[in-house]
Formats: C-alpha cells, sequence, structure tokens
C-alpha cells in the first residue's frame, strides 16, 4: 500500500522534473538572443498556465457531455439512434485537429474561448463511444437481476452500469486528454496561445532550442495528466 | 403466499406462436412448485410474469389474491426473491454488498444490514468472517449460487423465484446444494416457484410439478403422483422410465435411518469385537461423547495391532448428510462398492447408517 504511493510519487515527480526542468535549462543556457527573447520566463509561465486551462476546461466539459450523451443513447428507447450517433463519432475523428479548429474559427472567430469549444468537440468524441461501449457489454443476466430484485432503474444505473462501465469510461477520457494536450498546442493559430506558441515561435525563426522546448513541455504535460487520471481511476475502483 | 395464475397468455410478436398459451395454476403457501418442460416451453417467460419482468398479453396474476398488474413493479421484485444462475452476481461488489442490494434499497440501517448478512452466510454454510469481503470471482461455483440464494432471501421475502439455479454446477456440487436447499426451505417454509429443464431435479425439488409443453400445462400433480400416474405419453417421456430409479429422489435418507452400532475409540478392541458381533453389519463407528464421527471399525480394522479402538479405526468415509436423498446415498455406495453409508448432520454428528436392503425395502414398500 506504502509502496504503491511511493512509486507513483517517484513517477510523478520525475515527469513533473522534466516538465519544469527542460524549459529551466534552456531559459538559463539560451543559445541566443532569439532564443532568450522566446523563452522569457514570464512568457513561458504564461503558456504553460494557458495551455493547462485550455486541457482543463476541455475535459471537463467533455467529459460531462460525452459521459451523458453515452448513457442516454445507451439507454433501450434511444438505442436506436446509437449506430448514427457512435457512426458520425467516428468520422467526426478522421478530421484532424487543426482542422476541427479551422472550422470553429469560421464560424466563432479567433481566441481563447474558440479553441476551448473547438477542444471540447474534438474531446466529446472517445468518451462518448467508449461511455457508450461500456454500458452495452454489461451482461445482460446482471441488468436482469438488479431488475428482478426491485433496483429501480436509478440505482441500477448508480449501482450498478456506472461501476462496471467506469474502466471503459476512464480509458475513453484519458485517450481524450491526451489528444487535447496535443490538439491544444495548435491553439496559437488562432491567437489562444498555449505551448504551441513557443514551437510555432521556433519554427518561424529557426531555433531547434525553441520549438524541442515546447514540444517537450506539451509531451511531458500529457504524460503526467494522463498518470494522474490513471492513479484516480485506480483509487476509483478500488 | 398463494399465487394464482388465470388464463395467463403471452405473445411476444403478434402472429408469432404464444409463447405460454392460456395458463391456469395455483401455488399454495409453503408449496415448491416446479415449472419444468423443454426448452422453449414458456417455463421461464411465466416465471418472470409473476415479479412483471414481462409483462403478460392476457390474463392474471394474483399474489396473495391482489392483482400484480396494478401493484408498483418496484416495490412487487422487492417483495419476492430472485434467484438466477449464477451470472447474477454483481462482480465489482463485495459479497457482503451483493446479499445487501435489497436491504440497501429498502434503506434499513448499516448495522441491521451487517447483521442480517452475517446471518444468511452463516445459514447458507459461509463463514462470515472469511467471505464477507471476498468478490464473486473469488468464489467457486456452489459458492456462489449460495450467496445468489442468500442475496434473494435478504429481506425475507415469502415468495421467492428461482430460474435454474443450481444449472450451472457439476452434479456432485448440485446434488449437495440441493439437499442444502430443501434443509434451508424446512425451516423456512417459502414458496417458491422453481424452473427447470431437469426432470430429476423437479422430483427432488418440488412439492409440486407443472409440466409445460409449447406453453401449455401439460400436467400439474405432486411428484408422487406425476411418476404413478403421468397424464400422457409426453410426460412418459420426459420422465423417461426407470420409475423406481426417479423414486430415490423422493425418498430421504431420514425417513430410513438404522440405530448404528457404536464404541468409543478409548474403548479396547475386545469390547468392539463384542459391539460387532451383535451387529449384523459387520461395521461399527467410532464415536465421542458428543456422537460426532470419529472413525470406522471393521473387521478387518481390528486384526490390525493395537490396544483400543482409536488405534485401530479407519477414517470414515461413505458419508452423506442427513438431508440427502436415497439416490444421493445409493451414488455414494456404487462409487464405493460398499453396501451401506453413513449420515451425519451438522459438525460431523453422526445420525444412523443407511445399507443397501434398507433402500430396497423403501422402494418396495413405496411401491404398494
Amino acid at each position: 500500500m506504502r509502496n504503491k504511493w511511493v512509486k507513483r510519487s517517484i513517477y510523478i515527480a520525475i515527469l513533473l522534473a522534466i516538465f519544469v526542468g527542460y524549459p529551466w535549462y534552456n531559459i538559463a543556457n539560451p543559445a541566443d538572443a532569439t532564443v532568450a527573447r522566446g523563452l522569457m520566463p514570464e512568457n513561458v509561465i504564461k503558456y504553460g498556465q494557458d495551455h493547462l486551462v485550455l486541457w482543463g476546461a476541455a475535459i471537463l466539459v467533455a467529459t460531462a457531455i460525452g459521459v451523458a450523451a453515452g448513457i442516454l443513447i445507451s439507454r433501450p428507447q434511444f438505442r436506436f439512434v446509437a449506430p448514427v450517433v457512435v457512426n458520425i463519432a467516428n468520422i467526426g475523428q478522421t478530421v484532424p485537429s487543426i482542422g476541427v479548429l479551422a472550422i470553429f474559427m469560421g464560424l466563432l472567430g479567433m481566441g481563447f474561448s474558440t479553441a476551448v469549444f473547438a477542444l471540447i468537440v474534438y474531446g466529446i468524441l472517445p468518451i462518448l463511444r467508449n461511455t457508450y461501449a461500456g454500458m452495452i457489454t454489461i451482461s445482460p443476466g446482471i441488468i436482469e437481476a438488479s431488475r428482478g430484485m426491485g433496483m429501480t432503474p436509478y440505482s441500477i444505473l448508480r449501482r450498478i452500469e456506472l461501476p462496471l462501465a467506469l474502466p471503459v469510461i476512464t480509458a475513453g477520457i484519458r485517450t481524450s486528454s491526451v489528444m487535447i494536450v496535443g490538439a491544444a498546442t495548435l491553439a496559437t493559430f488562432i491567437a489562444a496561445g498555449g505551448l504551441g506558441a513557443i514551437i510555432v515561435t521556433g519554427l518561424s525563426v529557426m531555433r531547434d532550442q525553441l520549438f524541442y522546448t515546447g514540444a517537450v513541455m506539451a509531451a511531458s504535460l500529457a504524460i503526467l495528466l494522463d498518470y494522474i487520471l490513471w492513479i484516480i481511476e485506480e483509487e476509483a475502483q478500488a | 403466499m398463494v399465487i394464482k395464475l388465470e388464463n395467463l397468455t403471452k405473445i411476444f410478436q403478434p402472429g408469432d406462436a404464444p409463447a405460454v398459451d392460456n395458463l391456469t395454476l395455483e401455488v399454495d403457501e409453503g408449496d415448491t412448485c416446479v415449472l419444468v418442460g423443454p426448452s422453449g416451453c414458456g417455463k421461464t417467460t411465466t416465471m418472470k410474469m409473476v415479479n412483471r419482468l414481462i409483462e403478460p398479453t392476457d390474463g392474471k396474476i394474483y399474489v396473495e389474491n391482489e392483482d400484480v398488474s396494478k401493484k408498483n413493479p418496484i416495490q412487487l421484485r422487492l417483495n419476492i426473491g430472485y434467484v438466477i444462475q449464477e451470472i447474477g452476481l454483481f462482480p465489482h461488489m463485495s459479497i457482503a454488498e451483493n446479499i445487501a442490494t435489497v436491504p440497501r434499497e429498502l434503506r434499513w440501517p448499516k448495522q441491521k444490514i451487517q447483521e442480517r448478512v452475517d446471518e444468511l452466510l452463516s445459514m447458507v454454510g459461509l463463514d462470515p468472517e472469511l467471505f464477507r469481503n471476498r468478490r464473486p470471482s473469488d468464489l467457486s461455483g456452489g459458492q456462489r449460487q449460495r450467496i445468489g440464494v442468500a442475496r434473494a432471501l435478504s429481506a425475507d421475502p415469502p415468495l421467492m423465484l428461482m430460474d435454474e439455479p443450481f444449472g450451472a454446477l457439476d452434479p456432485i456440487t448440485r446434488s449437495y446444494l440441493q439437499n442444502e436447499f430443501l434443509r434451508i426451505q424446512e425451516k423456512i417454509k417459502k414458496t417458491i416457484i422453481f424452473v427447470t429443464h431437469d426432470i430429476d431435479e423437479a422430483i427432488k425439488m418440488g412439492t409440486k410439478i407443472a409440466i409445460m409443453r409449447e406453453g401449455k400445462l401439460v400436467q400439474y400433480a405432486t411428484p408422487d403422483e406425476l411418476l404413478s400416474a403421468p397424464a400422457d405419453e409426453f410426460v412418459v417421456n420426459l420422465i423417461g422410465g426407470n420409475y423406481s430409479i426417479k423414486r430415490l429422489h423422493l425418498i430421504r435418507v431420514e425417513e430410513i435411518l438404522k440405530e448404528p452400532f457404536t464404541v468409543s475409540p478409548e474403548d479396547s478392541l475386545d469390547e468392539a469385537k463384542e459391539v460387532m458381533e451383535k451387529s449384523q453389519l459387520e461395521l461399527v463407528l467410532a464415536v465421542n461423547g458428543e456422537k460426532h464421527l470419529e472413525g470406522l471399525v471393521t473387521p478387518s480394522s481390528l486384526r490390525k495391532e493395537g490396544e483400543r479402538v482409536g488405534d485401530v479405526m479407519d477414517t470414515p468415509d461413505l458419508t452423506v448428510d442427513s438431508g440427502a436423498t436415497l439416490n444421493d446415498a445409493l451414488s455414494v455406495m456404487l462409487t464405493n462398492g460398499e453396501g451401506y453409508a453413513l449420515v451425519v448432520g451438522d459438525e460431523n454428528r453422526l445420525q444412523g447408517v443407511v445399507t443397501l436392503n434398507a433402500i430396497m425395502e423403501a422402494l418396495q414398500d413405496n411401491e404398494k
């Protein structure tokens, strides 16, 4: 038990060390004045914060909508729409993330809220699909036993279906989380900030130290958040 | 709790043959009514209409003179125990949580739920300390089925519905659990509707048997009547001949027990020999002060070196529990090639001996 938490803390510490240490080192040792300008500490912190906020807002809303919609289309009354919804979700998934951003920029203009909105739509799909899959793969015998014993539909959902579908649902949330961290690097194209700004600057001024910094921060953030979600999932099931 | 089914009919798809066809049946208080027939005969559908998992197309069901279609289905089901094959246990919950399903829906206080769970675990023969916190996946098939029964009994419902509850078990475990359930039922006296496709199980478990075919009731009778006066060719084929052997399921070993000849492990071998001469069985059982079965003394063990019975006695195998049927006892005898079986009750307490001769006599009496 204690051993488990020691291991988890070490892992989180390593990921945090990469997320903080790598930009720190580059800020302290810029190759030239251009890199130094691109890596002003207050800007790096700002972009990191933007990225976290983009991710946080998008994953929270996407989870709420995705889980609710997934449950809804798994109900017997609505199951006939499920194939349509799941297929639309699958097709939606094939649109590249930059395309999703572009579509919403066309509709809503530039800015932070557009980016959040696009990321939410992008993130709903895996959560919705997994929630639906998790709900319909529960053995019918289990549902029938709970109905036969007199459980209310609400009790069955809360005590039986959701706990049994939880591992599949959280797998969807984690997939979505990693996708959102990645896609959020594109938010800079619609002036919504985020770690993508460092990468794009690095590319335009041709300084690899810059875009490596942005890329490593985004990647380590994705892994770190995924790991934290995994811990939450494990604890929820225990 | 009397249950009446009146002209019950279920048609799943308009145009299809009815799954249940104009079925009228009455189950008396404390009866175990077994619905039996080939698959597709409508027995499970009939049972599921009682707790409204399936709504009838036509006809009425009365539970204690109340029309179930006028009751709230949730309230109705909370008062009816429901057991299905082992898949019905919730894999993500502990054994205690599984058993507590209905009490929790009824919002019993925590303390009361805990006490009830422990009581039920003991009743189905599982140590609460050991099993309370385990998961269904840690249990054997037989243990899971006991949990299923305990769960159905949790709120002490007067009526139980059991759908092939022992279907997924190996024959030995099945027969053991059947006996155990009969013993429990003797104490709790529930009204039970029991579905099975196994006529032997029906004869063993039922006080009344309803034979169904293509949605219709073919015969409704006690097991004895069924064996002595089958209604038609279909029933005869379902029973499948061997009437005397079927009757073995009907008689319990308790009814033909013989008083055993016993000694104490402390007794000398000479004393044991004396007792042996008195017994016609060449079999003497060693029991301690509280009648716990300790060992088995046969002529060959008496030829061994030793002073006391305790030194030479053999381990007693060939035991059946006191709820067992003659069929169980006979199968133990045949497996071991001996003409007797030892009947033990709770805590290995010796109740008596069943012999091959006694079984044959019982069958002859029963035929008359």
